[in-house]
């Protein structure tokens, strides 16, 4: 028999006994859309983990430091690299350098020093850090209440939340609900800070350093003076912008070019001392990557430099095989209830049988080989499994839409941003529809069989 | 050269017997349904199976229908021997060869009456507008073109009969075996469709085997009557139609 009359014999054979065909059909589906709600949770997941490693820049950072820097975080130069009082300097010649290297979008100094604040007049000790303006999009300052710095030389400041919460002594016991950003923002946005900090200035003269001790000056001289610089808060962040950075985080953030103009005086200045240089010296830099995939390159190419390097590329590899064992977890559990409804596409064709026993003798007095009669009772596996599967597509994307919706509601209320983490890609739709057509063909393999098996002198007498 | 005899239409055989069996097993018991009963029959001819019932006379047509194989014996339909065919084969013979009709009409209740006529068509795979031109066709000769879209439920027996008559000769079948065919029809609408199936043998040269255990209706339609008895052989005599004037 031909497909398309294969098709038309088999639907008309569905509708014949609508009720149990539908509800074995709706079986299917409820099997297809368990599989699919499972499926698209994961993958949901899994993009908005990408997408949020993406845009936290742990995946497209390498932070460089040189050897000489004895903060170094790689194990590996501990032991195989130079030693440190041979390792390369990094100033400003290696920033520009390593700028310039193919597929870095940028490389900025880290400033991060740690000094007071003063907030009407009270003071406040913390670590300060430097952002450069691409540091708008990292996703901690979503959900930031004010406004991203509109220059890099702007005399503004963005606090972190649990700062704010210290300026304005709210900071709540352990245990106890975080206050909500905007209320912290309130009272602080627009307001001024005062900066004291420790400037590193030139030196007036050499003969006059020299003058002050016996000793011959053989590297650079400058002196230190105390400064105060006024900020305005901008913005507060609800979010860590720092948290891999752990117990060097900064809490205040600077507009870059502002805090290299300061020249405030950092630790390494004390620890390049006996360099005769003026040129600025970097504990160590930020290095973004265009693309998270080149980052091994760049890496490789900057240690290469002899610098130390660290990223948490690798990080990523165990997260994808994490999602690939939960995807299997998800795909399993999913499963377990189209499997179920395949036993109802046995059962259903099985009652068929017993029921058109006589219909299949006369088809084969008529001409109807085994074959055919396979094929129809095939075919009307398939329909009920292709049917099933669209519903199902259907009734778990809505599921989703559904859960998403109540999830958003959810976070709205906790003043969290919406997420977007359930995610029907076309090739799920194709493969959920697919293995329904596949299950249900496996399930009329033994209905099939034993239909075209049937013998015709029986089947005609059967009433 | 020696001369061709001039001897107008040579009676080739249709089917051929010999020593047919069919044995079931029941428990401890065999039955002999068909028990050596070797037989020939020439193409054109109208034939009737008479027997009690229990005679055996229904398994012989399955036989002959290629429905059952014999346990023993050979069957030859058409230089076919059934019983070397592979099931696939069989249903092929059943497809193009042979037309049936039952005593149940045994029509698919699902279907129109179209669709049932046509639905041999579909196993043979003849695309959907010559299967309904054919269709239509075998409905017209059976007088049933009005009711094509009706369903089996909705006729009357005899409209039933004649659809599954139509059906028969869809694909235009050497050999029309009918089970029975008047059982469940009054002796009016009987006479219908005997009649038709008597001039499907007159005019379109079908073999036309019958099972019947009523002799009148055989005696009127039939050339030939076969008489079995515990699935043997007892009689095999020539009729000449019309004779007994009429069914009862």
């Amino acid at each position: 028999m031909k497909l398309p009359d294969l098709t038309e014999l088999a639907l008309r054979n569905l509708r014949e006994s609508l009720l149990r065909n539908s509800l074995t059909t709706v079986g299917i589906s409820v099997g297809v859309a368990s599989l699919v709600a499972m499926l698209s949770l994961g993958i949901g997941l899994q993009q908005m983990a990408s997408r949020r490693l993406v845009k936290s820049g742990l995946f497209d950072t390498i932070i460089v430091s040189s050897r000489r820097e004895m903060r170094g975080m790689g194990r590996e130069e501990e032991r195989n690299g130079p030693i440190p009082g041979e390792s390369r300097i990094l100033d400003e010649p290696a920033r520009l350098e390593i700028g310039r290297l193919e597929n870095v979008s940028e490389a900025y100094p880290d400033i991060r020093f740690a000094t007071e604040l003063r907030f009407e007049d009270r003071p406040h000790l913390t670590m300060i850090s430097a952002l450069p303006l691409s540091a708008r999009t990292n996703d901690a300052f979503e959900g930031m209440q004010g406004r991203f710095f509109s220059s890099e030389s702007e005399p503004g400041v963005i606090l972190q939340k649990s700062f704010a919460e210290e300026l304005l002594g709210r900071t709540p016991p352990l245990g106890q609900p975080e206050p909500n950003v905007a209320e912290l923002a309130k009272p602080l946005l627009g307001k001024e800070l005062l900066m004291r900090y420790a400037q590193r200035a030139a030196a007036q003269s050499a003969a006059e350093a020299s003058n002050s001790d016996s000793n011959e000056l053989i590297g650079a001289s400058y002196s230190v003076v105390s400064r105060e610089q006024k900020l305005t808060i901008v913005g507060v962040a609800d979010l860590d912008p720092e948290s891999m950075r752990g117990p060097t985080r900064a809490k205040v953030f600077l507009p870059l070019k502002l805090a290299e103009s300061l020249h405030v005086m950092l630790p390494t200045d004390l620890r390049e001392i006996a360099r005769a240089s003026d040129q600025p010296v970097y504990s160590s830099i930020s290095v973004r990557v265009k693309n998270p995939a080149q980052i091994q390159a760049v890496e490789d190419k900057i240690k290469k430099m002899g610098f130390t390097t660290f990223s948490i590329a690798d990080a990523s590899k165990g997260l994808r095989q994490f999602f690939g064992v939960l995807y299997a977890f998800l795909g399993i559990f999913g499963s377990l209830a189209l499997i179920v409804a395949s036993i109802g596409i046995v059962n259903t064709l099985v009652m068929a049988i017993l029921e058109r026993r006589r219909e299949i003798g006369i088809m084969k007095a008529i001409g109807a080989s085994d074959a055919d009669v396979r094929k129809l009772f095939f075919a009307e596996a398939g329909a009920m499994g292709v049917l099933g599967g669209m519903l199902g597509v259907i009734l778990g994307w809505a599921i989703g839409q559904a859960i998403n919706f109540g999830t958003n509601v959810y976070l709205r209320r906790q003043s969290l941003p919406a997420e977007h983490f359930w995610a029907v890609p076309w090739w799920l739709v194709a493969f959920a529809i697919g293995f329904a057509f596949v299950v249900s063909l496996v399930s009329g393999l033994y209905p099939a069989g034993r239909a075209a098996k049937l013998d015709p002198v029986q089947a005609l007498r059967y009433e | 050269m020696t001369t061709v005899p001039a001897v107008p239409a040579i009676r080739t055989i249709a089917i051929r017997s010999d020593n047919l069996c069919r044995h079931y097993r029941m428990g401890e018991n065999v039955i002999r349904a068909v028990d050596g009963v070797s037989l020939e029959v020439q193409s054109g001819e109208f034939l009737a199976l008479l027997g009690s019932s229990g005679s055996g006379k229904s398994s012989m047509l399955n036989l002959i229908a290629g429905l059952d194989r014999p346990t023993s014996g050979s069957v030859i339909v058409q230089d076919r021997d059934l019983a070397k065919l592979s099931r696939e084969e069989l249903a092929k013979y059943r497809l193009h060869v042979v037309g049936m009709v039952f005593q149940s009409f045994n029509l698919i209740a699902s279907m129109t009456v179209i669709e049932n006529v046509e639905l041999p068509l579909r196993f043979a795979e003849v695309d959907r507008a010559r299967r309904q031109s054919l269709a239509r066709e075998a409905l017209e000769r059976v007088g049933l073109k009005a009711r094509m879209d009706h369903r089996p439920s909705e006729l009357s027996g005899g409209e039933q009969q004649r659809a599954a008559l139509a059906r028969a000769l869809i694909n235009r079948p050497q050999l029309l075996l009918a089970d029975e065919p008047t059982g469940n029809l009054d002796s009016r609408t009987g006479t219908e469709i005997m009649d038709m199936v008597g001039s499907f043998n007159r005019e379109l040269g079908m073999t036309v085997v019958m099972v019947t255990h009523e002799r009148t209706l055989a005696e009127r339609y039939a050339g030939r009557m076969i008489f079995l008895a515990d699935g043997k052989l007892v009689d095999d005599r020539p009729n000449r139609p019309g004779s007994a004037g009429g069914l009862r």
